[in-house]
């Protein structure tokens, strides 16, 4: 499975185990309005973590906060900048 | 009427409007109000002398009645439990006899709960009317905040007005111009501080409201013109993931609650070039220590040691010691471990290491997991998972998180029998199963956010599961 279908999947799973209504998942859809909070992006890279083996955002040597989605899967993609 | 005794917080408000410039206010989503009016004003609709002397459980829905009743309630009841907004209602009657309480104080959104039934209950509307009653005489009012611990009733550590503002004391007060604001909710201690901060230093507070998007708040922040903006780590990482973080320009920026790494403090350079950034160490039981105003992650290690503006630290078994004049008095629950050592100190659980000439913290005695400012002990995640008819056991340890810090993940040993460990489906079908468990009891912080099924975990020679330490 591609790193963005994991990502929508984890997404999906996290917003249904919070009870949350997620937007459509757009690429220039900004994660602040996604509709999962702190918490459940806390949970989503804790997850994607064990799926996808990285945590980019902590093994970065900078530190970069992603705005929309987009951004977010790039970051993934490239396993950390 | 006769004016507020000075040492009050109605006294405080009083003597503040010589130097006040304009009038300050609590803005909240759904209203504001100029709260410098309750020197000589009431939110309590004529009921503030049945308060004298009383013990009173501050249980109001919105943040800005518990702002308003705090100044109301300091100098005139002997004691306020500050009720914090996700206290459940389990331990409501045990909190309600162990702290004496009589008054209830709540506002139009306070639920009617039947612990909540007692003989007086007072409403605190968001609005001020004039004080046509005289003030009771003053007396020394205990401030009483909740922290949870492993299970049963809550903590609950006893401050007064000058232990929570002993820290504030060396800043001058400001005219009465300046906006401060929070993410936290000021009915927890570091919220609590920054609501002392705005109405003892002299200015407005924008408080949060409950469920309100982040995007929301920082455009109601930026709508106010906030100056000094607070909140944990967390908070401001959530924050920077909002654009609307670009319409504010607070000139002083900080974080408490849990580790400022030196990325967070990087990223708010990054986002308020202009703005002093500190971050500050401070425990609901220990106090304000020490504020870090360098720009760097940890604190310089000459911070212990020699005390610094009345305040001393030192390392006892890895563990941060602090001895300060903002430090609670004790509990009032009996049959706790005292507060403070017979020095003085008091044991913050933090784990402290030194490199070089910078101490870092490197988590929690204990085990102790701290997800975006909020504390969960595994031991109480584990009785959970060790609930459900397949488990033999569990451990739930912390897991750095870019997001809330730290977040906890479970290690969990499956019963051998009934068990297919080679069917996958099935393994994510009993994964799902737990988490189930978990979220059916447990708040949401508290909810691992993976289950790993190992074979066995590591006892100790105690008998105890092996934690890994910090």
């Amino acid at each position: 499975m591609s790193v963005k279908l994991t990502i929508i999947e984890q997404m999906e799973e996290i917003a249904r185990e919070h009870g949350k209504i997620l937007a459509p998942l757009k690429e220039d859809l900004v994660l602040a309005d996604c509709g999962l909070d702190s918490l459940g992006f806390a949970v989503l890279v804790a997850r994607l973590e064990d799926k996808l083996g990285v945590d980019p955002f902590t093994a970065a040597e900078d530190a970069y906060f992603p705005v929309t989605l987009g951004d977010f899967v790039k970051v993934y993609e490239h396993g950390g900048r | 009427m006769a004016g507020a005794d000075a040492r009050s917080l109605r006294g405080t408000i009083a003597n503040a409007k010589v130097r006040d410039k304009a009038p300050r206010f609590f803005y909240e989503r759904a209203a504001s109000v100029r709260f410098t009016d309750l020197d000589r004003g009431t939110s309590l609709g004529g009921r503030l002398a049945e308060l004298a002397g009383r013990s009173v459980l501050l249980a109001t829905a919105n943040q800005l009645t518990s702002a308003l009743a705090l100044i109301e309630l300091d100098g005139v009841a002997r004691r306020i439990v500050i009720l914090p907004p996700d206290a459940t209602a389990e331990h409501l009657s045990a909190v309600i006899a162990i702290a004496g309480i009589d008054v209830v104080m709540g506002d139009n959104g306070t639920p009617p709960h039947a612990a909540l039934a007692l003989p007086l209950r007072v409403t605190c509307a968001p609005e001020i009317e004039p004080l046509r009653e005289s003030l009771p005489p003053h007396v020394h009012t205990e401030w009483v905040l909740m922290t949870s611990g492993t299970t049963g009733v809550p903590k609950m550590v006893v401050h007064d007005l000058q232990s929570l503002t002993a820290a504030m004391r060396a800043a001058s007060p400001a005219d009465g111009a300046d906006v401060w604001g929070t993410f936290y909710d000021i009915r927890r201690y570091g919220g609590l501080q920054i609501y002392l901060r705005a109405v003892c230093g002299g200015a407005s507070l924008v408080l949060s409201s409950a469920g309100e998007p982040t995007a929301d708040h920082l455009a109601r922040l930026a709508g106010h013109g906030v100056t000094h903006l607070s909140g944990t780590p967390s908070h401001w990482r959530g924050a920077l993931m909002t654009p609307t973080i670009r319409a504010i320009a607070p000139r002083y920026v900080r974080l408490s609650g849990e580790i400022a790494d030196q990325a967070i403090l990087d990223s708010l350079r990054a986002a308020f070039p202009q703005a002093a950034i500190g971050h500050a160490y401070a425990s609901t039981e220990a106090g304000v220590a020490f504020d870090v105003n360098d720009g760097l992650a940890g604190f310089p290690a000459d911070y212990i040691g020699a005390a610094r503006d009345g305040v001393a630290m030192k390392i006892v078994d890895g563990s941060l010691r602090i001895r300060s004049p903002g430090a609670a008095s004790g509990y009032v629950n009996s049959g706790q471990p005292p507060l403070a050592d017979a020095a003085g100190f008091v044991d913050t659980g933090d784990i402290v290491e030194r490199n070089g000439d910078r101490c870092y913290f490197a988590g929690r005695k204990g085990g102790i997991i701290n997800v975006g400012g909020l504390k969960v002990h595994p031991e109480e995640v584990e009785a959970v998972i060790n609930r459900h008819p397949c488990v033999r056991m569990s451990r739930v340890q912390g897991r750095r998180n870019p997001i809330t810090g730290s977040i906890a993940v479970a290690d969990v040993v499956l019963k051998a029998e009934g068990q297919d460990t080679t069917n996958r489906a099935a393994q994510i079908e009993l994964k799902d199963d737990i988490l189930k468990l978990c979220r059916d009891v447990l708040p949401p912080h508290k909810v691992p956010a993976a289950i790993s099924f190992v074979p066995a975990l590591e006892v100790g020679a105690t008998g105890k599961l092996v934690r890994r330490q910090g």
